[in-house]
C-alpha cells in the first residue's frame, strides 16, 4: 500500500492508533542487547508457545510484544506488563507460566520478580515509572524504546511517527526547517557538539549537486551503545530525521553507515527502509509531494577511525578509510567530493521531535548552550547499568547516584570516564559538575558520544590510561607520524609505569609528547588521543607517582606490582584450583590452600571465584 | 566454471562491478568462505577492475577481514572499556590457556578461533563474550571455557 497524500497518512495514523490502543494488555519482552545476552529471546518464544496452546480472554499471541532496549539492562531479562507498567526483573523461562497464570489471569503480582530498592531493602516497585532509575530521566531520542516493536512501522506511526515529516514537507520551506533546527540549539550528539542547524545551512548553500545526507552509525567508542539501541529499537526515528534533513538541504540520496559488530542493527534498519518505501514515506515522490529521497545501508568492516567524518566518506565509496586534512570541510566536499551532511544516529532521531514540538520547546530543556537531553550508556562499577537519557545540566552525582543507584557493593567512587578514547576521567571532586558539552570539555574530559563508565577504588587510573593508549595505537590509521609514532611511545612509557619500571622523567616526557601529538595529528583520533592520559595525570598524579617511586598500585590491579596470597578464611572448597591457568594453587579438600608465588601470574582468576574472601591482594 | 568461481560470481552479481563495491564484495566473500582466499581475491580484483595490491591493503586495514582460514567456532572476547574494567583479560587468558592458542589465532584442527573485539554494544552486561553469534553477559572466568566449548 502506498500513502499518496498527507490526508491519507492522517487517516492511516488514526487506524494505527486504534489498533495500538485496542491491545490494552501488552506483555512486553525486551530484546535489547543486554537482555538478549541473558536469553530474552527464549522468554519471548516461551510466552508465544504457551499462549498458542492456552485460550485466555482478551489475551492472544499478539499480546506479546518485543521491543528494543527498555533501559534498565542491569535487571534484564525484563518483562513489562502494560497498561499497569508492572516491571518484572531477571525473568527466566520458568517464570513465564507463572506470569501468565498469576498476573494475566488473576491480576496478582509476583513479588519475587519485582525490582527491589538496594538501599531500602524492603521497598519493591510495581509500576516501573516510579523506580528512581526511570523517574529522573527525560526521554527524547529514546522516546519509543521499550514501547514499540521496531519491526512494525504501524507502531511507530501510532506513536506519532512521520507526522513531523508530513509537517516539514507541506507546511515548511527548507529554509524554515533549517532555521527551526538552528534555533533549537541542537548540537551534534556524535562527539564534537557542532551546531546541527549551522551544518545543514552551510550544506544547503553550497552550489553543487548532488548533495548527500549520511547517518553515522559507526559507534566506535568502546563502552557506548546508545546508537546501537536506537538503530535496533527505533529505526524509523532515524529515517524520519534523515528525510527531513534531506528535504531541508536538497538531497536525494543518503547512506547509513553501520559498524560491523552490529548485524541486528543492519537487519532492523533494512526492514524499516523497506517498510517506509512500501508506504511511500521513502523513495520516489514521498507522500505525493514530489520530493524524492532514498537511503542505502553501508556496513563498516571493523575500523574505529572510519567513524571520523572524512574517513567514513571514503569508506562509503569503497576506499580505505584514512582521514584527510580538513582545509576543505566535508559539508562542501564529502562523499564523492559532493556536499554532504553527516550526523550521528541520536542527532537524527531527535530531529522529528524538534520539528513537531518546535525549537522553543527543545531549547527550554537543558542548559543555555547545550539544549535538550543526552543519552548515555551507563556502565562499569555502577549498580544500575543501562541506557539512560537526561536533560543536559544534570550533575554527574545525580546521574551516578540517583539514576545509577551508586557504586556496586557499596565501594568507594573513584572516577567517571566520559567521551571514550577522546575523553577523560573526572575524579570525586568534579562529581557535582553539570553534564553539558562545555563544562565537560573545560574539566578536561568530553561529552563524546555518551559512554559513561564509572570506576571504583579497584580501578587503576594508570592502567586505564594504558588501556586507552593501547586501543588507539591499534586503531590509528598510521597516516601521520605524531599519531602513529607518538601514541606508540606513550603506550611504551605508560606500560613501563604500570610495571613499576619508570622514573619521573618518563612522566615529564609523556606530558611533552602529548602536546606534540595533540597539535601535530591530522584527525581527531590523534588530536584527542592523549586525553585519557592527560586527564588521569591531572587528577590522579599521586597514583602515577606511587607506581613510579614506591612500585605500588593503589588500585591493586597492576599485575607486576601485586601478589596474591591465601588467608585463613580459606575453607578448602577447591574452586580456585580449577580456574588457575598457571596451576599455581595447591591444597587438599577442606584444608588451607597455598599459592606458589613462582608460578602465579597475578591473573586474578582465583579472587573472582573465591566465595569466602580468602584471597588477599597486596 | 569451478565451484569457487561460481560462488564468487553470485557475489559479484549482487553488486555493481566497479571499484566502489570493493568493501561490500570483500564482506560478502568473507561471509561465504569465512575468510578471504587469495585465489578468490585475484579473481575479484579483475572483475572489479581494482589492482590486487589495493585489495590486500583493504583486507589488512579493516579488522573484519582475515586472510587465513578461521575456525568453526568463533569466540569473541569483548575488550571495550566496560568489559576491560570488569575483567575481560581474565576471560581471554582462560581461553588462551585452555585452547592453547593466542588471541587472533585459530586452533590447528580448525575448531576454534579466538578474537578480541572492542565493544559489542552490550556493555551493561560486562564482561561480555560471544560464541559464534550468541552473546553471553556477566561471564565469570569459570564459565568462559565451558561456554566456548559448547559452541
Ligand atoms: C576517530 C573518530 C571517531 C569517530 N567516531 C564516531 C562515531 O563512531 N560515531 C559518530 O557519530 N561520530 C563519530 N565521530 C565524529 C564524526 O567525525 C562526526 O563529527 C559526527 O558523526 C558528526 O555528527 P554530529 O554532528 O551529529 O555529532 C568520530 C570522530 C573521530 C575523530
Ligand atoms: S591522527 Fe592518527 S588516525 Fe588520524 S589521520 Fe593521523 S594517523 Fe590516521
Ligand atoms: S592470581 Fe591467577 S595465576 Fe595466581 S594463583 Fe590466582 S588464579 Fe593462579
Ligand atoms: S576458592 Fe577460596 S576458599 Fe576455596 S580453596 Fe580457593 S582460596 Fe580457599
Ligand atoms: S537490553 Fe533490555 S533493558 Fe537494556
Ligand atoms: S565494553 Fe564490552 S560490550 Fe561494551
Amino acid at each position: 500500500m502506498r500513502i499518496g497524500t498527507i490526508d491519507k497518512l492522517d487517516k492511516f495514523r488514526a487506524k494505527c492508533e486504534r489498533q495500538f490502543k485496542a491491545q490494552k494488555k501488552k506483555i512486553i519482552v525486551c530484546l535489547g542487547p543486554g537482555c538478549l545476552a541473558s536469553g530474552s529471546d527464549k522468554i519471548l518464544d516461551e510466552f508465544k508457545s504457551v499462549l498458542k496452546k492456552k485460550k485466555i480472554k482478551g489475551i492472544t499471541v499478539e499480546t506479546v510484544k518485543k521491543t528494543g532496549c527498555h533501559g534498565f539492562c542491569a535487571c534484564g531479562p525484563l518483562v513489562v506488563i502494560e497498561p499497569e507498567g508492572i516491571f518484572y526483573a531477571k525473568v527466566k523461562k520458568i517464570h513465564v507460566k507463572d506470569i501468565i497464570e498469576k498476573t494475566l489471569l488473576k491480576g496478582e503480582i509476583i513479588e519475587k520478580l519485582l525490582y527491589t530498592d538496594p538501599h531500602k531493602k524492603s521497598k519493591k516497585y510495581t509500576d516501573y515509572r516510579s523506580i528512581p532509575f526511570y523517574k529522573y530521566q527525560t526521554r527524547i531520542s529514546l522516546r519509543n524504546l521499550g514501547l514499540i516493536d521496531p519491526d512494525e512501522i504501524t507502531d511507530y506511526i501510532a506513536a506519532g511517527g512521520y507526522a513531523a515529516l508530513a509537517k516539514a514537507l507541506t507546511k515548511m520551506k527548507p529554509q524554515k526547517i533549517i532555521n527551526e533546527v538552528s534555533k533549537s540549539g541542537l548540537r551534534g550528539r556524535g562527539g564534537g557538539g557542532f551546531s546541527t542547524g549551522r551544518k545543514w545551512a552551510t550544506c544547503a548553500k553550497v552550489d553543487d549537486e548532488p548533495r548527500f545526507v549520511i547517518c553515522n552509525g559507526d559507534e566506535g567508542d568502546p563502552g557506548a551503545f546508545m546508537d546501537r539501541c536506537i538503530m535496533e529499537g527505533d529505526p524509523h526515528s532515524i529515517l524520519e530525521g534523515m528525510i527531513i534533513c534531506a528535504f531541508a538541504v536538497g538531497s536525494h540520496d543518503g547512506y547509513i553507515y553501520v559498524r560491523e559488530e552490529y548485524p541486528l542493527a543492519v537487519v532492523n534498519l533494512q526492514r524499516a527502509i523497506e517498510a517506509a518505501r512500501e508506504l511511500g514515506l521513502l523513495g520516489e515522490n514521498i507522500l505525493g509531494t514530489g520530493f524524492s529521497y532514498d537511503i542505502k545501508i553501508i556496513r563498516g568492516a571493523g575500523a574505529f577511525v572510519c567513524g571520523e567524518s572524512s574517513a567514513l566518506m571514503k569508506s562509503v565509496a569503497g576506499e580505505i578509510g584514512e582521514p584527510r586534512a580538513k582545509y576543505i570541510r566535508s559539508v562542501v566536499k564529502g562523499v564523492y567530493d559532493k556536499p554532504t551532511v553527516l550526523n550521528n544516529v541520536e542527532t537524527f532521531a531527535t530531529v522529528p521531535v524538534i520539528i513537531e514540538k518546535g525549537s522553543k520547546w527543545f531549547a527550554s530543556i537543558g542548559t543555555e548552550k547545550s539544549a535538550g537531553t543526552k543519552a548515555f550508556s551507563l556502565a562499569g562499577k555502577v549498580r544500575n547499568t543501562g541506557l539512560i537519557e537526561v536533560p543536559m545540566g544534570m550533575t554527574l552525582r545525580d546521574i551516578i547516584y540517583k539514576i545509577g543507584g551508586g557504586i556496586e557493593e557499596d565501594r568507594q567512587f573513584k572516577a567517571v570516564q566520559t567521551g571514550g578514547p577522546s575523553g577523560g576521567c573526572l575524579p570525586e571532586g568534579k562529581i557535582d559538575l553539570p553534564v553539558d558539552f562545555d563544562t565537560l570539555t573545560k574539566a578536561g574530559s568530553m561529552m563524546g558520544s555518551g559512554g559513561m563508565i564509572v570506576m571504583d577504588e579497584r580501578t587503576c587510573m594508570v592502567e586505564l590510561a594504558r588501556y586507552f593508549l593501547d586501543f588507539l595505537v591499534s586503531e590509528s590509521c598510521g597516516k601521520c607520524v605524531p599519531c602513529r609514532e607518538g601514541l606508540h611511545q606513550l603506550l611504551i612509557l605508560c606500560t613501563k609505569i604500570t610495571r613499576g619500571k619508570a622514573s619521573e622523567n618518563d612522566l615529564d616526557l609523556m606530558e611533552k609528547l602529548s602536546k606534540v601529538i595533540q597539535v601535530g595529528s591530522l584527525c581527531g583520533l590523534g588530536q584527542s588521543g592523549p586525553n585519557p592520559f592527560m586527564s588521569t595525570v591531572q587528577y590522579f598524579r599521586d597514583e602515577y607517582l606511587s607506581h613510579i617511586t614506591d612500585c605500588k598500585c593503589p588500585g591493586r590491579s597492576c599485575r607486576a606490582l601485586i601478589t596474591y596470597t591465601i588467608n585463613d578464611k580459606c575453607n578448602g572448597c577447591v574452586a580456585c584450583i580449577s580456574v588457575c591457568p598457571e596451576k599455581a594453587i595447591t591444597g587438599e579438600k577442606k584444608k588451607l590452600h597455598v599459592i606458589d608465588q613462582d608460578k602465579c601470574s597475578q591473573c586474578g582468576s582465583c579472587e573472582v571465584v573465591c566465595k569466602y574472601d580468602a584471597i588477599d591482594i597486596t | 566454471m569451478s565451484k569457487r568461481t561460481a560462488r564468487l560470481e553470485t557475489i559479484l552479481d549482487r553488486n555493481p562491478r566497479d571499484p566502489s563495491s570493493l568493501i561490500t564484495v570483500l564482506q560478502d566473500i568473507q561471509k561465504e568462505f569465512r575468510y578471504l582466499p587469495v585465489e578468490v581475491l585475484s579473481d575479484a580484483a579483475q572483475a572489479l577492475n581494482v589492482p590486487l595490491s589495493k585489495i590486500f591493503s583493504a583486507s589488512t586495514f579493516y579488522k573484519a577481514f582475515s586472510l587465513t582460514p578461521r575456525g568453526e567456532t568463533i569466540i569473541r572476547i569483548c575488550k571495550g572499556t566496560a568489559c576491560h574494567i570488569k575483567g575481560a583479560d581474565l576471560l581471554l587468558e582462560q581461553l588462551e590457556s585452555a585452547l592453547n592458542i593466542r588471541a587472533g589465532e585459530t586452533s590447528s584442527d580448525l575448531k576454534f578461533t579466538v578474537e578480541v573485539v572492542n565493544c559489542v554494544g552490550a556493555c551493561a552486561m560486562a564482561p561480555v563474550m560471544m560464541v559464534n553469534n550468541k552473546y553471553h553477559g556477566h561471564v565469570r572466568v569459570d564459565r568462559a571455557v565451558r561456554l566456548a566449548k559448547k559452541g
